[in-house]
């Protein structure tokens, strides 16, 4: 396989995990909105650093934030490279690229995201639609998974492409974290006020995981246990200890595959061997802030030395 | 109803009979609801946007991609009509080759004063480079599209020969794949020649073309000037039905004397690369120093027999419009038999007599570029205005040596399914060549190209045209 199609699917995947992601993240914002009164403005705040498109929208329109402001910064605005329309634009062109890696259908599925996307982002959302056109987003991103896993082989393509998709992933759990991590702290637990409660459903709310919360931990939610769930829980499909394992054992295929061990390998299983000896309270103990931005450091380290030793680039 | 003056490949120069070919067509076009086929045209078209046939227009952010409007009633070509044309294809593309050996070569037919010196010389698409150059089995043209018009029962005219990257393969292939999962009771009640195997019938052709220093099974790769290109779904398509990589100039690298691609376990060596890149980008070494699409020293490697390169550099002085009023005498020189198919008349602007011709008949005439295509800069006199003309004769004068002209040729015609029925329109026909050192391949039928608009006579797709899927019957 060509080292450029390697970057292909990886990136395609990555663009597209992170349309998701952003429209889960948007819909949490405005399920927030909905159960609290006054200013919103300090949640969207904390949406666009999840996303990490803050700078550049303060860049474009100052520090005063506004709902409208904000949601069309990460749906459509060209200038920010995260959009949710910048993104899919760059998963098709990766597709074209590595067209000849793909299946028919996840080719089509891919197509017909960024076909129905750029005709419902044309113009500004207006926002009785805005439910619609979040779920229309995840919906898309999803059937180009859903033909993944249906018509794909499981070689080295699928492979490169899993890989991207939970980098991706969980980059954005751990910056979920990473911007509420206050809230998840020890020291918050006794308090439980009504907006302790909030957040705490937000947090789920962004991750599609309150169902899988409730099903795993019962009905009232703790921060303990949320931050189990989204950081070690093996069960939950957008944890840290999920995708590492994924992305290690993704990795690991490969290098069956093609018979070599990579400076990769060694990040992989590093990473996941670490997920699995830790527990929640010992990483609470040690610092919960300290070990979400350790994690992001290591995993966008990982992601950099996946791009080298499968020579993407030059 | 009908304009006498056009052939119509359905109902002939009268418009009043129905031909033999299209007997079993007719029978089931009256048999349809014409509400059921307009609903099958726009699926037609849903279908290609989902596949992403589209082509790129250059220099209209816009409407960069677009689709190239499909028409559903085929153009149907019996047995008989194309072993004819087949033959007369066959015959030009050997002549073609032979051509260019000699023209890098001996020069037999210049020296023989069958071709001036200076059309040779003072030609832009002459590569001195390739002076004394053998490509690998002698093969110059691996793959050629032969543009051919019609305008009688059995009169053929070669428009133009695309001897460099010719395009348009896809949509031969995409056309009929569209009829046959839209209409398959045609396919039962008529016998139509399939095309489907051509992608394996070129990776085949290209393999054969391997250097000698190839092992048995060769690497092919395809390579594109990227997704921005306006063929670029043709090549990502070729590459995929052919079963081979896809590259682009920042994938390969000369290493160790090969032209090798980089994949995620290392540079690996390609035998023989289909590029879709003009020569002028191919080698920025050697050719545009300013190319990012092409790779640097491949003319070294080519020259020393570390690659294929298809089709060769340097082809396109063979299909170079001041070169084509000179084909029939090239089919001659070098075939020893009279040219099959005939040339459209056409005066040479560089000769003061025929710039005088050219310049007094300039409403009845097509004069175009010598090195133009895709219907760009060209001057059809019969329906340009008077502004049009005389801007053009401006041009002309300035620069006589850049043009030719011809006879506006009475094209024939073949119905389109319009709102109100069938309806004759303007087309042209593009048959795919494959050439190996031991075998010429034609694919029945080709691309059929039709200007939509009625009486218009320009049917390239950058233009406003559109294509049919192209029959060729059993016989």
């Amino acid at each position: 396989m060509l080292g450029k199609t390697a970057g292909g699917l990886f990136w395609m995947f990555r663009y597209l995990e992170r349309s998701e992601n952003t429209a889960r993240l948007i819909e949490a914002g405005l399920r927030i909105a909905l159960t609290r009164s006054g200013s919103t403005e300090e949640e969207w705040a904390s949406v666009l650093q999840t996303v990490a498109v803050y700078d550049g929208f303060i860049a474009k329109y100052g520090t005063d934030i506004t709902r409208d402001q904000a949601i069309d910064w990460m749906l459509r605005d060209p200038q920010n490279p995260s959009s949710v329309m910048t993104v899919i634009e760059a998963a098709r062109n990766n597709a074209k690229t590595v067209r000849t890696a793909l299946t028919r259908e996840v080719w089509e599925a891919v197509n017909e995201c960024w076909m129905s996307l750029k005709q419902a982002l044309t113009r500004k959302v207006a926002d009785q639609d805005l439910p619609f056109i979040l779920q229309l987003i995840r919906q898309r991103s999803a059937y180009v998974r859903g033909a993944l896993h249906g018509t794909m082989l499981r070689n080295d393509i699928y492979n490169f492409a899993r890989i991207g998709t939970f980098c991706e992933r969980a980059d954005n759990t751990a910056r979920i974290l990473d911007v509420k991590y206050y809230v998840l702290l020890p020291s918050a637990m006794s308090v439980g006020t009504n907006l302790d409660n909030v957040q705490w459903q937000t947090i789920l709310q962004s991750v599609s995981a309150e169902g899988g919360f409730q099903m795993a931990y019962g009905q009232d939610p703790r921060p303990r246990e949320i931050a189990q769930f989204l950081i070690l829980d093996r069960r939950m499909p957008r944890s840290l200890a999920f995708c590492t394992e994924k992305i290690r054992s993704n990795l690991g295929y490969l290098m069956s595959d093609y018979g070599t061990r990579l400076p990769c390998h060694d990040i992989a299983d590093a990473m996941a061997l670490r997920s699995m000896q830790r527990d929640i309270d010992s990483v609470l103990d040690s610092g919960l802030h300290e070990f979400i931005q350790d994690f992001i450091q290591d995993n966008a380290n990982l992601s950099m030395q996946v791009q080298t030793d499968y020579r993407f680039n030059q | 109803m009908k304009d006498a003056f056009y052939f119509d490949e359905m109902t002939g120069h009268q418009g009043d009979t129905l031909r033999e070919p299209y007997q079993n067509f007719d029978q089931w076009f009256q048999s349809e609801n014409p509400a059921r086929l307009r609903k099958k045209q726009r699926e037609a078209e849903e279908l290609f946007r989902l596949t992403g046939i589209t082509f790129n227009v250059y220099g209209r952010a816009e409407a960069a991609e677009r689709l190239i409007p499909f028409d559903i009633v085929p153009r149907i070509i019996s047995g008989r009509e194309w072993s004819r044309l087949a033959k007369g294809i066959e015959q030009r593309v050997r002549a073609i080759n032979a051509f260019l050996y000699d023209i890098y070569h001996r020069q037999e037919i210049v020296k023989a004063g069958r071709l001036p010196a200076e059309m040779i010389a003072k030609n832009e698409a002459f590569l001195p480079q390739m002076v004394g150059v053998s490509p690998p089995g002698g093969v110059y043209t691996h793959i050629v599209g032969i543009d051919l018009v019609r305008t009688g029962p059995d009169e053929f005219y070669v428009l133009e020969d695309n001897a460099r990257t010719p395009s348009g393969v896809s949509y031969m292939l995409e056309n009929r794949e569209t009829m046959l999962r839209m209409f398959p009771e045609l396919f039962t009640q008529n016998r139509v020649q399939s095309v489907s195997n051509y992608p394996k019938m070129l990776r085949r052709s290209l393999a054969a073309c391997a250097p000698n220093m190839a092992g048995d099974k060769p690497t092919v790769a395809v390579l594109t000037p990227g997704i921005y290109n306006s063929a670029y779904y043709e090549h990502s398509f070729l590459a995929d039905k052919m079963g081979v990589e896809l590259v682009e100039g920042h994938d390969l690298r000369v290493v160790d004397g090969r032209v090798a691609m980089r994949t995620t376990q290392g540079y690996k060596p390609i035998d023989v690369l289909y590029r879709r890149v003009d020569d002028d980008f191919l080698d920025p070494l050697n050719f545009n120093p300013e190319s990012q699409l092409g790779v640097p020293g491949i003319m070294d490697v080519y020259k020393a027999g570390g690659i294929t390169i298809a089709n060769a550099p340097g082809t396109g002085i063979a299909d170079d419009k001041a070169i084509y009023s000179y084909m029939p005498d090239i089919v001659e020189f070098y075939t020893g038999e009279k040219a099959i198919l005939k040339n459209v008349p056409t005066w040479r602007c560089s000769d003061p007599e025929s710039l005088k011709y050219v310049l007094d008949n300039l409403h009845d005439l097509v004069v175009k570029e010598v090195h133009g295509s895709g219907g760009y800069g060209m001057l059809i006199g019969p329906t340009a205005t008077k502004k049009d003309i005389a801007a053009f004769r401006k041009k002309l004068m300035a620069k006589p040596g850049n043009y030719i002209a011809q006879p506006t040729l009475s094209l024939s015609t073949v119905p389109i399914f319009t709102k109100s029925g069938l309806a004759p329109r303007h087309v042209d026909l593009r048959p795919f060549v494959l050439v190996s050192p031991n075998k010429i391949d034609i694919t029945p039928g080709g691309l059929t190209r039709v200007a939509l608009k009625k009486g218009s006579l320009v049917v390239n797709s950058s233009q406003g045209g559109g294509t049919k899927d192209t029959w060729v019957l059993e016989e």
